[in-house]
């Protein structure tokens, strides 16, 4: 018999912000399969125009609870490079450890609290407390490591407060750093486990081309700065960035929608991974090859592994961190600022993928002009056009609703999307 | 509520079912808690939890008190918000975006909200209102007030709730905390901070991090206004930095309409 059913999820649980999956198939057909997102707008764009640039990193962290780093990160980015300066060598240090913090703590809560409950048929991680105390010990274990670590540089987790334009307001403590390192040793065969874990999970065997978008590395894994590549070979600037987003609106989501080279196009740690896999460090290579994730992979539901792959890969990466940085006497936390007129684009990778934020100054240092591009608006169409692809193979081999029901909110989970970012 | 033999002091105590919401918001109010894994689980075993979309897949329309994140900035949400009033207990603001409307409401400051739509997505219509705190529609139990709230207040106000105690927040400033600390103040080494006329309660979060106070929780029952502009004009610092701030998560609003009043009779005098 062909399949008819009609699915509707309604404000999807476990991901952050509020979307909607429609799928509608009849007689085998699919009439429909879409990704909405119906999160209400809050214009931050708007909100900082007019106002001092000290301003900008404050008020756009908060855009989102759960990268709230690194918008921070992206907005002093972007105000630096308009203004001229050069961040000091110990402050791009710390400002890397903060991310690998926020990356770090945003891939487990989404590994373990939102993606593993569907792997382990459970409706939340407190389900899984009784049947596997282990795991969610450890999962609490690596999150509440790394939400101190952000404690410690950026002076608080959630919306930081060490953070501003020319570096940091006051340095960690050198033997909290030294503490912090260890720590980060003794986590490592956590993260071994973690990988056992997910081996032990069946992934979705589903795959759909696309264009991978991602920060291309040049020394190392890329997470702040410098060029921007996708797989299908472009390569711009990073001040090009909206050669990179083509930013439109749809009917159907108050979040506006990317392309590139295709119809759609994925960024976050899938893309990363993909993009830039030789520059994994060891630890992370071999997890990754663990999961026959070695060259490009098409399988959205990967995502989940990539970010895996790369809680190992920044673990290994701040502990060659703190190691450079307690191997020399502190600087001066922070520079002096200058404001001039200008403009100035700050691109920064993000647990969910690249984020780029843009100001333009007058003389007074005061915003003319912003934008901010979000991980999640750049992947809103892939996921769109994935689902319909993934609703097309189940009708085909005869799934009943409910699987591709749960395949399909699993698919979407798989991205971890930041719906409220992606609507700021 | 559920009875279900857990005791405190001897007493048995109710595990009330707690539900948390959000409206236009960053989550991270929500987070904070999510983000508290030393107290998480025991934290969790005090109340029931029946609805938490970030975290929990099944959901419940039946619980004791609300938890509602975020401001109010579109009419479905306002319906959303009165459905939720009428099946809680108690209903309580979470953080300064349920509170004040938080940095949310800074799309207020212009009248024009139709260059505000403009200026994010161009002629493609979308819809939106002024940002409005929840009390702007319905009546609010307990405000926890914070850009973001402060878990350890948070597990502490909650732990008072279900054992019924009451709540007070600080009529005293953020300076009260600060100097106690023997913090050196910031103003000292020309920062603006907002410490002077803020309630306290995050236990000086900000400048114990040498970042000045933005007023994320709003103004203190006790803030002596034209003593803090007496202190910023002695600092050489400019007004509008301190403008920027106060006007930031809304907290000030009122305040800052006061003393818009005053400087322009003082003007006409
Ligand atoms: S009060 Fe601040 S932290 Fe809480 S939801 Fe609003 S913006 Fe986010
Ligand atoms: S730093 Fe701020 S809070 Fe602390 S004493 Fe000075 S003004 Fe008050
Ligand atoms: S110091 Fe001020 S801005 Fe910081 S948390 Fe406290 S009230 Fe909010």
């Amino acid at each position: 018999m062909k399949l008819s059913c009609d699915i509707s999820v309604k404000r999807l649980t476990r991901v952050e912000g509020h979307g909607n999956i429609e799928i509608c198939i009849k007689d085998g057909l699919v009439e429909k399969a879409s990704w909405d997102v119906v999160e209400t707008p809050r214009f931050f764009e708007a909100m900082l125009v007019g106002k001092r640039y000290e301003n900008a990193p404050y008020i756009s962290g908060r855009i989102c609870g759960i990268c709230s780093i690194g918008h921070t990160l992206a907005s002093i980015r972007a105000v630096e490079r308009a203004f001229g300066m050069t961040p000091t060598s110990q402050t791009e240090k710390l400002r890397l450890l903060l991310k690998h913090m926020e990356t770090l703590q945003s891939h487990i809560l989404h590994l373990y609290f939102l993606a593993a409950p569907d792997f382990l048929n459970a409706g939340s991680v407190l389900e899984l407390i009784e049947p596997h105390p282990d795991e969610v010990q450890r999962a609490a274990r690596i999150k509440l490591l790394a939400n101190d670590g952000a404690d410690l540089i950026g002076g608080r987790r959630l919306h930081p407060t060490r953070t501003v334009v020319g570096g940091f307001t006051m340095l960690p403590d050198r033997s909290a750093l030294a503490a912090l390192e260890r720590r980060l040793q003794a986590v490592i065969p956590d993260l071994k486990q973690a990988a056992e874990l997910f081996a032990s999970f069946t992934i979705p065997n589903f795959s759909r081309d696309t264009e991978w978008v991602s920060l291309k590395g040049e020394k190392g894994y890329p997470f702040i700065g410098g060029q921007i590549i996708s797989s299908d070979g472009v390569v711009k600037e990073e001040d090009e960035y909206l050669a990179m987003t083509n930013e439109y609106m749809v009917d159907h989501s108050t979040s506006k929608w990317s392309r590139l080279s295709r119809e759609s196009m994925a960024v976050g740690a899938l893309a990363r991974v993909n993009n830039n896999f030789s520059f994994l460090h060891p630890l992370a290579g071999e997890t990754a090859a663990l999961f026959g994730l070695t060259g490009i992979s098409h399988n959205p539901y990967m995502n989940n592994i990539a970010q895996l792959v790369e809680c190992v890969h920044v673990v290994e990466d701040s502990i060659h961190l703190i190691g450079e940085l307690l191997g020399s006497p502190w600087q001066d936390p922070r520079q002096g600022v200058t404001v001039r007129e200008g403009k100035g684009v700050g691109a920064v990778e993000v647990p969910r993928g690249i984020l780029y934020h843009y100001y333009s100054f007058d003389s007074n240092g005061r915003i003319i002009k912003a934008d901010c591009v979000i991980p999640t608006s750049q992947n809103n169409a892939n996921i769109h056009y994935d689902l319909h692809e993934l609703a097309t193979v189940m009708a085909d081999q005869g799934k009943d609703d409910m699987e591709i029901r749960l395949l399909a909110e699993m698919l979407v989970r798989a991205y971890d999307p930041c719906i409220s970012c992606s609507v700021h | 509520m559920k009875k279900d033999g857990r005791s405190y002091l001897g007493v048995e105590v109710k595990r009330p079912r707690v539900a948390f919401f959000e409206l236009s918001s960053c989550e991270g109010c929500q987070l904070q808690i999510l983000n508290n894994e030393a107290t998480l689980f025991s934290f969790l075993s005090l109340v029931e939890i029946v609805n938490f979309r970030e975290a929990i897949s099944s959901r419940s329309d039946e619980y004791d008190i609300a938890f509602v994140e975020g401001s109010v900035t579109r009419a479905d949400e306002v319906e959303r918000l009165k459905r939720i009033r009428k099946r809680a207990g108690v209903l309580v603001a979470l953080g300064s975006c349920a509170c004040f409307g938080g940095v949310n409401q800074l799309k207020n400051r212009f009248d024009d909200l139709e260059w505000v739509k403009r200026e994010v997505y161009g002629d493609h219509s979308v819809e939106t209102m002024e940002t409005q705190p929840l009390s702007a529609f319905v009546e609010v139990d307990l405000s926890i007030y914070g850009c973001p709230v402060k878990k350890e207040e948070v597990e502490e106000i909650v732990t008072n709730l279900v054992l019924g105690k009451s709540v007070d927040h600080p009529r005293y400033p953020v300076c009260m905390e600060c100097t106690a600390k023997g913090n050196t103040c910031l103003f000292e080494i020309g920062e603006p901070c907002l410490g002077p006329i803020t309630r306290a309660g995050c236990d000086s979060w900000c400048p114990d991090n040498r970042m000045g106070c933005w007023g994320c929780r709003g103004v203190a029952d006790e803030a002596n206004i034209p003593q803090f502009r007496e202190v910023i004009r002695k600092h050489n610092i400019p007004e509008d930095v301190m403008l920027d701030r106060m006007e930031c998560f809304g907290g000030f609003r009122h305040i800052l309409a006061e003393m818009k009043e005053q400087d322009e009779k003082g003007q006409m005098e």
